[in-house]
């Protein structure tokens, strides 16, 4: 669904992605583990466009991503839940989701959104600057969601989330990738949810894939020897 | 300085007064809300502004001498054809400028303020090539002229109410567009947050330019109205434009509302001064008042609480 080859980028004249491959299967999720400053960020903005490559390939079921603009992107198929959930604060819980019809040319949200996040249904008129973090996350989801995407990147959705809410994110994304065949990439720091929620781990260290597992195969101690400092 | 007048004089002196700071308001609203919507939603100081108004003035003459060759009914209803080309001439070049100036100098407030100035001045020129130095009114149809008397002591100008029912009017459609349709979701989406807006599939190009077009296209309209209480002169946008920049900064730059509010105050404050003191008193006053506000509440009056 998703896949890169050889892709590099960074910022300036500094390369941070030193050529990273990597293949999404539709409906797999495959989380991307490193330690601060590795290049999980860089890696989400350089798919959704934020900032340019500087060599390789991306595509998303079979359209090339390279050169477009974010919101071209968004319409082939790539969502984006930012690190630090970037909602809309000033804007409505509904208004927030609804930012992300644009691409589909629908004018209501499809109610099987509100029923994975309740709470977002009860909160739908309040600004989405006066949500918890926790709804806040669900928030940046749903409105993600809202452009039927075929590929989900999140970028550190546990990122000050308290755990319970952590076990819930991860039900609901595996749910998602169940009822709508979603390849989902997520970026983290936190081995336990990657392991839970996870098909696959990839290792980042230094904008290059180091270590790969399938979540049965992970050696926990091997990958904790790349998070820890 | 009230000494001289008696109750009920004071009484009329305060109504009529304050019926010419509603015409006033009604201007500095229409001139406020498309600095508004530029300013408060793009962040771009448009020091063109003023020059835009009064192209909607010249396109209102325009309209009104091409409509006098015609059938004298068909003059009566110049002006609503006049306000629809006003809108629409003011927008189309506001497009044209975004597209060829303003799209470049976004993440540069100083060089867009100078590049607006500069147009300001080049657009200036332009009328007085085209238009010349003189300035020019337009006849207004019967209907439009004279006033309505409400006693012995006040009365009103009907083309006064005519100015104040089309800042009405343009104010709710402003307001209904920016919280009510997708154009205005997606308008202040983009001014919180233009990556985070892209990356939801917001095209914030194509946003900004019609945002800058309609604002533009509002001065257009806010010109035509002008042409109803004044002469419109190469040089009028730049009488006009200092003080809807006060408003808009008063109001509190990304609220509507604020926008509203300031300029029925301050227009206010300024024609009933106006009547006691000299003009430019009255406009220091109400200079220094702003100021001191603006100093206690440097956001301005309305601004949205939030969690950071």
């Amino acid at each position: 669904m998703l896949k890169i080859a050889n892709l590099r980028s960074g910022y300036g004249a500094s390369e941070v992605l030193h050529g990273l491959d990597l293949e999404l299967a539709p409906g797999e999720i495959v989380a991307v583990m490193g330690r601060n400053g590795m290049g999980k960020s860089t890696l989400m903005k350089t798919l959704m466009g934020i900032i340019p490559a500087m060599g390789g390939e991306m595509s998303v079921a079979q359209t090339p991503l390279n050169g477009l603009k974010s919101h071209k992107r968004v319409a082939a198929g790539v969502a984006y839940v930012p690190q630090g959930r970037m909602i809309f604060s000033a804007l409505t819980v509904q208004e927030n989701i609804e930012t992300g019809l644009t691409v589909t040319g629908r004018r209501e949200a499809p109610q099987d959104l509100y029923s994975m996040f309740p709470v977002l249904w009860e909160m739908r008129g309040r600004r989405g600057g006066n949500l918890s973090g926790g709804q806040q996350q669900q928030l940046a989801i749903a409105r993600a969601l809202a452009s039927d995407p075929k590929t989900l990147l999140l970028d550190e959705p546990t990122e000050g989330i308290q755990p319970s809410i952590i076990k819930d994110m991860a039900r609901t994304l595996k749910q998602l990738r169940d009822a709508r065949g979603l390849s989902i990439l997520v970026s983290e720091q936190v081995l336990s949810f990657a392991l839970d929620v996870a098909d696959r781990i990839v290792v980042i260290d230094n904008g290059r894939f180091v270590h790969e597992a399938q979540r049965a195969d992970v050696d926990a101690a091997a990958v904790e020897r790349f998070l820890s400092v | 300085m009230f000494g001289e007048y008696s109750l009920s004089e004071l009484a009329s002196i305060f109504a009529m007064q304050g019926f010419s700071g509603l015409i006033l308001f009604s201007v500095f609203v229409l001139m406020a809300l498309g600095l508004a919507i530029i300013y408060g939603q793009m962040g771009v100081i448009n020091m063109a502004h003023g020059e835009f108004m009064i192209l909607g003035a010249y396109v209102t003459y325009l309209v009104s001498r091409a409509f006098g060759e015609l059938p004298h009914a068909l003059f009566n209803v110049y002006f609503p054809v006049a306000m629809v080309a006003a809108f629409l001439v003011a927008g189309a070049l506001g497009a044209f400028v975004e597209w060829a100036l303003i799209r470049r100098l976004y993440r540069r407030p100083l060089d867009t303020l100078l590049a607006t100035w500069g147009l300001s001045l080049i657009l200036q020129q332009l009328y007085r090539t085209i238009f010349g130095a003189r300035e020019v009114g337009v006849t207004m149809p019967e209907w439009m002229m004279g006033s309505l008397k409400l006693s012995d002591t006040i009365e009103v100008p009907i083309n006064g109410i005519l100015v104040m029912g089309i800042a009405v009017a343009i104010s709710i459609a402003v307001g209904v567009m920016m919280h009510r349709s997708s154009w205005g979701r997606q308008v202040r989406a983009v001014v919180q947050n233009r990556t985070m807006a892209g990356a939801v599939g917001i095209d914030t190009e194509r946003t900004d330019r019609l945002t800058f077009a309609v604002g533009c296209g509002i001065a257009g309209v806010a010109g035509s109205a002008f042409t109803m209480i004044g002469s419109t002169g190469p040089s009028s946008g730049q009488l006009y434009i200092v003080d809807t920049f006060l408003v808009v900064v008063f109001g509190g730059a990304a609220s509507l509302l604020g926008t509203i509010a300031s300029a029925f105050t301050i227009s206010q404050a300024q024609s009933i001064l106006e009547f006691f003191l000299s003009g430019s008193m009255a406009k220091v006053l109400t200079l220094l008042t702003v100021v001191g506000i603006l100093m206690l509440r440097p956001q301005g009056l309305f601004a949205l609480k939030l969690r950071k």
